[in-house]
C-alpha cells in the first residue's frame, strides 16, 4: 500500500484552559491527519472541543491562559512553536479559516475589495493591478453577482449568503493548501446552505485543498465529507470514512446522536432518543475511563476499557473503548 | 372549528425616508394570511430568515400590533388588544403563551425559578404561596427537573434545562395554545430531542394547540399535524403533514425540501443533482408562482387539507383585490 503524504499531521494535541492555577484540557489528545483534496468533518455538540481544536491548529490563543501540548506538523514545521511572526505568514497564506458569523469576521469599516485585497498585499507580492484581478477572479469562483459594484460595497449591504461567500474568498485569496471551516453554514437558512456547501465542494475539487470543516449538524456531514471524526469531550471517540459512519456507526455516542435526529414519527407514542445526563463541565471531566460511560449508565462497567484507546475495528474505522461492543439501547436487548 | 382564527392578517412596517421623514413605502412582513388553531393539534410554521413567520406568532400573542386582519378567539375579536390589561381580554392573555428561541434572555436573570414559573399564575390565579410552591414543584417535574431547582436562578442551568424551564412557565398559567417560536434552534442534538419530547408529553397531558415556528424542516415533520410554508409574508402552501412532505406543489415548497441535507452519504451526488434541478427549476418557473410584484398568489384548494398559491387560471382582476376571501378557511 502506497504511503499517502499527509497534509496536516495533529499528533496527540492537548489544549488546555487554565482556572486558577489548574490547566482543564478541552481538547485531550487528539490525532488527526488531514490529506490532500479530502473534507475531513469534526462533528460533536457544544463543548466537546471541535472549535478549540480549530484555534489550536491555527495559533489563536493565548499563551497566558492556555497550554498546548503535542504537535502540529505541517511541510516538517512544527506549528506549535512558531512565534507570532512566523505563524501569521502561515495564517491566510497556507491555512485559511471560515468562521460561523460572516459579519463579525468582516470588517464593517472596509469595503469588500479592501478586506479581500488585504490578505494579498500581506502575504503575496502583487502589484495594485494583478490584486484587483484576483479580488474579481475571487468573487466571480464564489459565486458573487456583479462583483465589480459589490467589491464597492461594505458588509452591511450584503445578504447573510453574501457575507459567507466574501468570507469564503477572503480565505481562498492565496491559494492556501489547508481550510479550516468552523461551522460555515450554521447562522444561514438551508437554500443558502445548500449553496455554500455546494461552493465548498466545487473548490475544493478545483483546489484540491484540504478541507476541516467543523459542525454539529450530521445533515452536513452527510453532504460534503469524505471522512468523519467524532468527538466527545475533548477526545475523537469515532473516526471513519463519511458511508461507514452513517451506515456502521459503531460507538454508543455516535449511534445515540444518529438516533436523536428528529424524525417523522411512526406512533403517537413514539419519542426520541435522549441522551442520558449532560455533558461533564472540564473541570469535572474524569481523567482515567470510558468518558462517555456516566451516559450509558446500563452498561456494565466491565464492558469499558480502563484507558480507553482507538482501536481500528475495520480499515479505517476507528472506535474509542470497548464498550461499543456490549452496547444497546436503554430498554433495548442487545 | 378552531377557538383561535386568523383572517386575513397583515403587518406593515413603514419605511420613512425623504426631507420631511414621510411614509415613503411599506415593508408587508405578514400579507394575508389565515390560519384557524384547533384544540389538540400543532401547527408547523416553517420559512427562511425575513419570511414573517415570527411576526405571525408575536401578532397573535400582542406583541406586535396588525395593521389589518381579525384574530378571534373563541367567537371574541381580540386584535390589537391582547395587551390592553383590561378584564375582558385576560382569559385570551391566559389561554396564548409563548416559548421564546433564547431562553436566557426571557427570563429576569434576578429571579429565582420559582418566581419565574409562578409569575403567569400569580397574574391569573389566586393561589395561596402554598398552592403555588405545589403548584410549581409538579410543573417542573413534568419538564423532567427536581423541586430543588426552584430555589436556583436562571444563570445555573444549562441552556436544556432552561428551555425546559420555558416550557414550564408557558404551562403554568394553563393555556390553550403555545407559540414556539424556533424553541430547539439554539440547542444541541441531544438536548432538543429532550425538550421537544417533554413538548409532545405535556401537549398529550394538557390537550395544548401548538404554534411551532421554525426554519429546521425535520423538526417541524417530527412535531406538526398541519404545515404553512412561508415566504415573503404570505403562505405559499398550507396543509397536512404528508400533502406538504409528500406531495409539495409550490415550486418554493420543492426548493426548501430539496435543500434539506440528506442524511445518507451514499446518495449524495442524486440528492445534488435533484437539488440543482430543482433550483433552476424554481428560477424559471418563477412567473408561475409569484405575480408581477414578486407576490405569491392566493391559496386555493388543492386537494383535501391541501393548499396552494398558484396561479389563477384565467387572469381575473379581482384576485388582485386584497379583500377577496380566499380558500384559507377550512
Amino acid at each position: 500500500m502506497a504511503v499517502e503524504r499527509s497534509l496536516l499531521e495533529v499528533n496527540n494535541l492537548e489544549t488546555g484552559f487554565r482556572f486558577g492555577d489548574v490547566y482543564h484540557n478541552a481538547v485531550d489528545g487528539v490525532s488527526l491527519t488531514l490529506k490532500n483534496n479530502e473534507i475531513l468533518a469534526i462533528v460533536g455538540e457544544s463543548g466537546c472541543g471541535k472549535s478549540t481544536l480549530a484555534t489550536s491548529i491555527m495559533g489563536l490563543h493565548d499563551h497566558k491562559n492556555t497550554e498546548i501540548k503535542g504537535e502540529v506538523l505541517y511541510k516538517d514545521l512544527n506549528l506549535l512553536d512558531l512565534n507570532e511572526k512566523l505563524y501569521n505568514r502561515i495564517r491566510g497564506n497556507d491555512i485559511g479559516m471560515i468562521f460561523q458569523d460572516p459579519l463579525g469576521s468582516l470588517n464593517p469599516l472596509m469595503t469588500i475589495y479592501n478586506q479581500i485585497s488585504e490578505s494579498l498585499e500581506y502575504h503575496s507580492d502583487l502589484n495594485e493591478n494583478q490584486r484587483k484581478e484576483r479580488v474579481l477572479e475571487l468573487l466571480n469562483q464564489v459565486g458573487i453577482p456583479r462583483p465589480e459594484q459589490i467589491m464597492k460595497a461594505y458588509p452591511h449591504e450584503l445578504s447573510g449568503g453574501m457575507r459567507q461567500r466574501v468570507v469564503i474568498a477572503i480565505a481562498l485569496a492565496n491559494k492556501p493548501p489547508i481550510i479550516i471551516a468552523d461551522e460555515p453554514t450554521t447562522a444561514l437558512d438551508v437554500t443558502i446552505q445548500a449553496q455554500i456547501l455546494d461552493l465548498m465542494i466545487d473548490i475544493q475539487n478545483e483546489t484540491g485543498s484540504g478541507i476541516i470543516l467543523i459542525t454539529h449538524d450530521l445533515g452536513v456531514v452527510a453532504e460534503t465529507a469524505d471522512r468523519v471524526a467524532v468527538m466527545y469531550a475533548g477526545q475523537i471517540v469515532e473516526e471513519a470514512p463519511v458511508e461507514e459512519l452513517f451506515a456502521n456507526p459503531k460507538h454508543p455516542y455516535t449511534r445515540s446522536l444518529l438516533n436523536s435526529i428528529p424524525h417523522e414519527l411512526e406512533s403517537d407514542d413514539d419519542e426520541l432518543h435522549v441522551i442520558h445526563g449532560t455533558v461533564p463541565s472540564l473541570s469535572k471531566l474524569p481523567r482515567k475511563g470510558c468518558r462517555f460511560a456516566p451516559r450509558i449508565p446500563w452498561i456494565p462497567q466491565e464492558a469499558h476499557e480502563e484507558n480507553p484507546v482507538l482501536h481500528e475495528v475495520s480499515p479505517n474505522h476507528k472506535v474509542r473503548c470497548t464498550c461499543w461492543k456490549h452496547f444497546h439501547f436503554e430498554g433495548e436487548e442487545k | 372549528m378552531g377557538f383561535i382564527e386568523v383572517k386575513d392578517l397583515k403587518v406593515h412596517y413603514p419605511i420613512r425616508g425623504g426631507v420631511l421623514n414621510t411614509i415613503q413605502d411599506h415593508v408587508k412582513a405578514v400579507d394575508g394570511v389565515n390560519l384557524t388553531i384547533e384544540s389538540g393539534k400543532t401547527y408547523g410554521l416553517v420559512g427562511e430568515s425575513g419570511s414573517g413567520k415570527t411576526t405571525i406568532g408575536k401578532t397573535i400573542i400582542g406583541l406586535e400590533k396588525a395593521t389589518s386582519g381579525q384574530i378571534i378567539y373563541e367567537g371574541q375579536e381580540v386584535t390589537n388588544r391582547a395587551r390592553s390589561r383590561q378584564k375582558k381580554y385576560a382569559a385570551y392573555n391566559k389561554d396564548v403563551q409563548m416559548i421564546f428561541q433564547d431562553a436566557t434572555s426571557s427570563m429576569n436573570p434576578k429571579k429565582r425559578i420559582l418566581d419565574v414559573v409562578a409569575e403567569p399564575m400569580r397574574n391569573y390565579f389566586d393561589y395561596t404561596p402554598d398552592e403555588i410552591k405545589r403548584k410549581v414543584v409538579d410543573l417542573l417535574e413534568i419538564v423532567g427537573m427536581n423541586s430543588e431547582a426552584m430555589y436556583k436562578y436562571p444563570h445555573e442551568f444549562s441552556g436544556g434545562q432552561r428551555q425546559r424551564i420555558g416550557v414550564a412557565r408557558a404551562v403554568a398559567s394553563d393555556p390553550k395554545l403555545i407559540i414556539a417560536d424556533e424553541p430547539t434552534s439554539a440547542l444541541d442534538l441531544s438536548v432538543q430531542a429532550q425538550v421537544l419530547n417533554f413538548m409532545r408529553r405535556i401537549q398529550k397531558e394538557f390537550n395544548l394547540s401548538y404554534l411551532f415556528i421554525s426554519h429546521d424542516l425535520g423538526v417541524v415533520q417530527h412535531m406538526s399535524d398541519d404545515i404553512a410554508i412561508m415566504h415573503k409574508g404570505r403562505f405559499v402552501e398550507q396543509g397536512s403533514k404528508s400533502a406538504i412532505y409528500t406531495n409539495p406543489q409550490h415550486i418554493y415548497t420543492k426548493r426548501l425540501l430539496s435543500a434539506i441535507p440528506d442524511m445518507d452519504p451514499t446518495t449524495r451526488a442524486a440528492h445534488k443533482v435533484e437539488r440543482q434541478r430543482v433550483e433552476a427549476a424554481y428560477d424559471a418557473q418563477e412567473t408561475n408562482y409569484y405575480d408581477p410584484d414578486g407576490r405569491v398568489y392566493d391559496l386555493q384548494n388543492f386537494g383535501e387539507n391541501h393548499l396552494v398559491a398558484l396561479k389563477p387560471d384565467e387572469p381575473n382582476a379581482s384576485l388582485q383585490n386584497e379583500n377577496v376571501q380566499t380558500g384559507g378557511e377550512r
